[in-house]
């Protein structure tokens, strides 16, 4: 290895900083959404980092086990995505605020 | 610099420059195309540090299903031939102080800090030792990740029927 460990971890820090900076700023579901699986990339991301410097194969299973739980969320996070859209006729999160007192 | 280093530049522009692109261009259509381009660029990211199998997991559930999904989103709730496809941004100021001290207080501490590493592990397959962990000793989880799945889908299918 002959890229030193905080190379990989400052990728992935920014990875995840992109994903807080489109999950404030950006109002439509889906991009909050994209920017959801950035912040889930770049955690995976650290832990391959640490199994593969420490030598334990057991992060990256781990990171098998998180790309699971991401897939199963991107399937009912899109499905209330649509059931959303056939309510309101909007993807504005702004706009979606029946649950707002 | 070695051929790993260029490697690894290569692959992390691409990360970090279509992961910018992803929430900064004002097209959803073409934001999902940029995920697509960050998760191919993590997937190269994983071939360099040894990780073979979860580097093609990323590339076949990711590339493979999550942003073809997202795209089918994407179809399914803007009406294409409007211009409602392209989406606002707000509160520009207040998110760039605090994602700005977020990532400065981030990168000092990752920078700073001893991590502990062993120099003399070499970059071995890992398949075979991830394969003999998930039915020995991470059995129970592996089963109960298929449960989750196996939810996930029932719930997925009744919340979108109509």
């Amino acid at each position: 290895m002959h890229v030193p460990i905080e190379y990989f971890l400052v990728l992935s820090a920014f990875m995840f900083i992109t994903g807080v900076a489109g999950v404030l700023t950006r109002r439509n579901a889906i991009v909050i959404f994209m920017s959801v699986e950035l912040m889930l990339n770049s955690a995976n991301l650290t832990l391959v980092t640490f199994s593969s410097y420490i030598g334990n194969p057991v992060g990256q299973l781990f990171v098998f086990f998180v790309m699971t739980v991401a897939a199963a969320e991107a399937a009912v996070g899109l499905a209330i995505i649509i059931a959303l859209f056939r309510n309101k006729q909007t993807m504005n999160v702004d706009e979606i605020n029946i649950l707002k007192w | 610099m070695s051929i790993y280093d260029i490697i690894f530049y290569l692959f992390a522009a691409i990360t970090l420059i279509s992961a910018f692109f992803v929430v900064t261009i004002r097209n959803i259509v073409y934001s999902a195309f940029f995920l697509l381009f960050t998760f191919f660029g993590v997937a190269g990211i994983y071939v360099i540090l040894g990780a073979d199998f979860v580097a093609m997991v990323q590339l076949i559930i990711y590339v493979g299903g999550i942003v073809i999904l997202m795209l089918f989103g994407v179809m399914l709730t803007n009406k294409i031939t409007s211009v409602a496809i392209k989406t606002g941004t707000s509160q520009i100021v207040p998110a760039a102080i605090g994602v700005g001290m977020f990532a400065g207080i981030l990168t000092a501490t990752l920078v700073n800090s001893h991590w502990r590493k062993v120099d003399t592990a070499p970059l071995l397959p890992t398949t075979q030792s991830l394969g003999l962990m998930l039915i020995s000793e991470y059995g129970i989880i592996f089963e109960l990740l298929g449960i989750i799945l196996l939810i996930a889908l029932i719930g997925a299918a009744s919340l979108a029927r109509k």
